[in-house]
């Protein structure tokens, strides 16, 4: 139930689908990571979410899968060039998952089964623009695509959206992650075009 | 130095509530303050901003961040809004937005950028334009709380017709010094001549490092960029330098 704003009339892009500058599309899913696949079973797999104050909220396999679903459909944008559109997936929206949560927060360090690390502002990841994903097009997701669940926060570059997700750590001060130590942009807008510290 | 934490349950602070317009008030000749009337508000702490959002009759909508003015007041809210030209949002809250309409917003949001009662150490509030709203914010609350922790303000502000709140900042807060910095063009009386923010100014009415003040830098980015960098070259120590970026360039 939106409010309607009289007399707004708003500055919105051109109709169609556009890719970001410096992006071509592909059709199929190219896989990039920073190291070997890590293969992490259900019955093993736990994800937590850390406040500032040290407090942990952890979810295992069960719980997660049982919490109310979306099945966004989604365009992809790689800094490595590619983007791939409509994109369909399975997941739970972090607005559900982070509801009950007490923070001051404003930023998140994420880290990944296999050591991967990255950091956004929590924000990023309020508001429906963010999901724990655990199926991909009808499928539960591939260990090579993140599964049994990664993170998926596609308005920004792809390293952002963490494969193999294993805990969410609230921070009142932000640093840098894996890729964004290593020169990558700290935020990632691929609008912007913002692929390396600098940009 | 008092950092108590803002905690607030995410789901509570993301909800978005309707707000109504009850009152508007010229701030500046390219400023109005918006008073609202939010059902239901939390409260909130000086420093801390809402999200806006605004859809038009297409279903076409857009969001942005407006930092809270009014000291903590039950369910009203005040809001400042400086005209950015050629602005999407901006220029519809100042010019068209009347009293009877409603807004979605929700918050508060932000939880470093605040001042609060508590607090024991002097402060330097370092402001650019609009910036000087959740400092506003925060001279408010110290009123309102009966503190006297010291406050030295610096206001950064293109020319005299820029100036907000000027009723309230003519007549002045005892313990609280403000400095007018006039980018573009400076009152007859003035002093100094116009000229961006520097290190002598900061220098000059700010605080000596070694009172360790919290400083509270907000404006325009690159205003609080120079700012902020300005008061560690001083010797401030970065911790103690917390800034709010508005977006948007210069001044
Ligand atoms: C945490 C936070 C708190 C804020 N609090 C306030 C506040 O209390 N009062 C207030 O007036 N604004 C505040 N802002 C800025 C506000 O959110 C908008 O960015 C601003 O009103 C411009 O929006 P617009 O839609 O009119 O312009 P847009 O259509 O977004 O931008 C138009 C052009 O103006 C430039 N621009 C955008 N923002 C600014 C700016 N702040 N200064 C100069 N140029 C800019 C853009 O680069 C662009 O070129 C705050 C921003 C943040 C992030």
């Amino acid at each position: 139930m939106a409010i309607i704003s009289r007399g707004f009339h708003g500055r919105r892009p051109p109709a169609g689908r556009k890719l970001p500058p410096g992006q071509y599309e592909t059709t199929g899913f190219p896989v990039l990571s920073a190291g070997p696949t890590p293969w992490i079973s259900t019955d093993k797999w736990e994800l937590s979410v850390t406040t500032e104050t040290g407090r942990r909220h952890s979810w295992d396999w069960a719980a997660l899968t049982k919490l109310p679903s979306e099945t966004p459909t989604v365009d992809l944008h790689c800094v490595t060039k590619w983007s791939k559109f409509g994109t369909r997936w399975q997941g739970v929206s972090l607005d559900v998952l982070l509801a009950d949560v007490e923070t001051a927060a404003e930023y998140v360090l994420v880290s990944s089964y296999g050591g991967y690390t990255t950091n956004l502002p929590l924000e990023d990841l309020l508001d429906g623009k963010a999901w724990i994903a655990y199926g991909y097009d009808g499928r539960p997701l591939a260990p090579e695509h993140g599964g049994p669940a990664r993170l998926l926060v596609p308005h920004l570059y792809l390293w952002k959206s963490a494969k193999w997700v294993h805990g969410l750590e609230l921070r009142e001060k932000d640093i840098p992650g894996f890729w964004e130590s290593a020169g990558y942009h700290n935020y990632g807008d691929p609008w912007q075009e913002q692929r390396y510290r600098g940009d | 130095m008092a950092r108590t934490a803002v905690s607030r349950r995410l789901g509570d602070r993301l909800r978005w509530r309707v707000a109504e317009v009850t009152e508007r008030r010229a701030e500046s000749a390219t400023a109005v303050t918006l008073v609202l009337e939010v059902p239901e508000w939390p409260g909130h702490l000086a420093g801390q901003h809402v999200d806006i959002r605004l859809t038009a009759e297409d279903g076409y909508s857009t969001q942005r961040s407006y930092s809270i003015a009014s000291a903590p007041d039950g369910t009203r809210l005040e809001l400042t809004v400086q005209r950015v030209v050629e602005g999407e949002v901006s220029p519809y809250l100042v010019d068209e937005l009347m009293p009877g309409d409603q807004l979605e917003l929700r918050g508060p949001v932000g939880g470093w950028f605040v001042w609060q009662p508590e607090q024991e150490e002097p402060v330097l509030l370092v402001a650019g334009g609009s910036g000087l709203v959740p400092l506003m914010c925060m001279i408010r609350s110290r009123r309102a709380a009966g503190s006297r922790v010291p406050f030295r303000v610096l206001y950064s502000l293109r020319s005299p017709a820029e100036l907000l709140y000027g009723p309230e900042i003519r007549q002045g807060t005892p313990g609280v010094d403000l400095t007018h910095i006039y980018t573009r063009e400076a009152p007859q009386q003035s002093a100094r001549p116009p000229g961006r923010i520097t290190p002598d100014d900061l220098a000059r009415h700010g605080w000596p490092p070694d009172f360790a003040p919290t400083c509270y830098v907000c404006g325009p980015t690159a205003f609080v960029e120079k700012a902020a960098a300005y008061l560690v070259l001083l010797g401030h120590d970065p911790e103690r330098v917390r800034t709010e970026r508005f977006g948007g360039g210069e001044d």
